[in-house]
């Protein structure tokens, strides 16, 4: 079985450096965000087949952080990309419609 | 053993999630399109490996940080998925590949 | 065979991330490649086996950082991108790429210079970690027989802290800090804000808890907390501290005051930070909690930035 969930894992992260040429190409800022949001997505399936290869499984905890933080970063971005850093999309359109 | 066989099936058909998410990413035509295509296709992805995973841990505590990984990858990319589509809309931003790849 | 070829594909998508993520194809793309670059690092030590570390710069890398470098960006893209481009001088440059090669060469040759075989200080920490009076012995080093050098990290942090305080504008002094967070009441973002934090509150906790006897501590668990708390604030759900707030600064410093208390008591048992066995696991559990507080708070204020609220203060 570990080597079952080595060899997926291994494919998990070809499948990655698929999403980091979007990421690399753009051309939005969103789409660069939300490539990097699917990388981060696989990166916990990595470490969760990590885990159950090496059934380590304290490793969980690791891609419990990552799955904790990952709207974190898109919550920043949304900001950044507002109109004065510090808005809400959703506000901003109310604003000026 | 009938429960390596269905981790087998399931991490595997996961990964075919993972795959058709990247390929919509990558083919897509436009930005929205593209966000469209990859939320789907993650979250089930890491769904299916994380319930072929279930059949494996030793513990319930495990099993407990595995369901409770799911749900955070759900509702961060429900959210996540909303702000960012709103914030390229409102921009203008909808932006078909410049790089002629479609 | 599998493992080694994982590890192939692993390294390679490390260097090419960090290569995007310096090649200045614009600032944007460099912060998205390096958020990606913390959580291929953080698989990379996982595979080394240090989940501790794979924590940290999964909560810090991967996280904070982010958002942080987002921040900036914010801030930054009023400002004329050509400017900007043309800041460093080329001579600069040179004797930067020189610096950053000599430094790489020498990390090279430390790590070649290794013994393979060697166990480091594996057996010193395993012949005494039943003094240290934890179990996970990356806690035992850090809050033990290392605890100096936590120490002053914790001390590094309230400095950067007043760093980052100095450039606020005079007539801001006194307000809430960062900038005035505008959100739409009841809509995703704030949704989220509500959603989240009694889920991350737990998960910090428990990294907080549980690094006397497996992977997590103090910066982990205050990492998620900073984590936690930021997102609660750019949700809008509650105002940032005023910078002059009593409690607020001494929340800052409580953490490394109590350490260094702890420091300074160890002389009574024989020597600057050393702990008595048996006292030694209520000491480090009271060091962590309360230095995973002061690490939360602090690390918020960062990302908040100075001061600069844009509408008068109630």
């Amino acid at each position: 079985m570990s080597v079952w969930f080595t060899s997926l894992a291994v494919l998990l992260l070809i499948t990655l450096a698929g999403a980091l040429i979007r990421v690399w190409r753009g051309p939005a800022p969103a789409d660069r965000m939300m490539a990097a949001q699917l990388a981060g997505t696989g990166g916990v399936a990595v470490i969760l087949l990590l885990a159950a290869a090496t059934k380590n499984w304290l490793m969980l905890d690791v891609a419990l952080v990552l799955a904790l933080l990952a709207a974190f970063a898109a919550v920043g971005f949304v900001k950044a990309a507002s109109r004065n850093g510090v808005g809400d999309p959703e506000a901003d359109e109310e604003a000026a419609p | 053993m009938i429960t390596d066989a269905l981790t087998i099936v399931l991490t595997g058909t996961g990964l075919i999630f993972f795959v058709a998410g990247t390929v919509g990413l990558l083919r897509f035509p436009d930005t929205h399109s593209r966000l469209h295509a990859l939320t789907k296709a993650d979250n089930l992805g890491l769904g299916l490996v994380i319930a072929g995973l279930m059949v494996q841990v030793p513990s319930p505590l495990d099993a407990g940080k595995l369901v409770l990984v799911w749900a955070l990858a759900i509702l961060a990319a429900g959210t996540t998925a909303q702000l960012v589509a709103r914030s390229a809309l409102k921009k203008g931003q909808s932006a078909p590949d410049d790089e002629g790849m479609q | 065979m599998i493992d080694s070829l994982f590890d192939l594909v692993l390294c390679a998508l490390i260097i090419f991330v960090a290569f995007a993520a310096v090649s200045g194809r614009d600032l944007f793309t460099a912060i998205v490649f390096f958020i990606v670059y913390g959580l291929m690092v953080a698989i990379a030590w996982l595979r080394l086996e240090a989940i501790d570390v794979a924590l940290a710069e999964a909560a810090i890398g991967a996280g904070l950082t982010g958002v942080l470098l987002l921040g900036a960006y914010g801030r930054f893209k009023n400002i004329d991108a050509a400017r900007m481009g043309s800041w460093v001088p080329l001579p600069v440059l040179i004797v930067i790429a020189l610096a950053a090669t000599g430094l790489s060469a020498a990390v090279g040759v430390v790590l070649i210079a290794l013994d393979p075989n060697g166990l480091g200080l594996i057996p010193a920490v395993n012949a005494n970690i039943a003094q240290s009076g934890v179990f996970n012995p990356v806690t035992a080093v850090l809050l033990n027989f290392r605890a100096y050098d936590t120490l002053l990290e914790s001390i590094v942090l309230v400095v950067a802290l007043v760093g980052v305080w100095t450039l606020a504008d005079n007539s801001a002094w006194g307000q809430r800090v960062g900038k005035t967070q505008s959100v739409r009441a009841n809509g995703v973002l704030q949704s989220f804000g509500r959603t989240l934090p009694p889920i991350g509150l737990m998960i910090g906790i428990y990294f907080v808890w549980a690094g006397s006897s497996q992977p997590g501590g103090a910066f982990q668990g205050g990492t998620i907390l900073a984590a936690v708390g930021l997102l609660s604030a750019m949700a809008g759900l509650f105002p940032p501290p005023r910078v002059n707030d009593a409690r607020l600064r001494l929340s800052v410093i409580a953490g490394p005051i109590l350490f260094l208390a702890v420091a300074i008591a160890g002389t009574a048992w024989g020597g600057m930070f050393v702990l008595p066995a048996d006292l030694a696991y209520g000491l480090i559990l009271a060091i962590e909690i309360v230095l995973a507080l002061s690490i939360a708070i602090t690390l918020m204020l960062l990302v908040l930035g100075p001061p600069e609220m844009t509408e008068t203060p109630q």
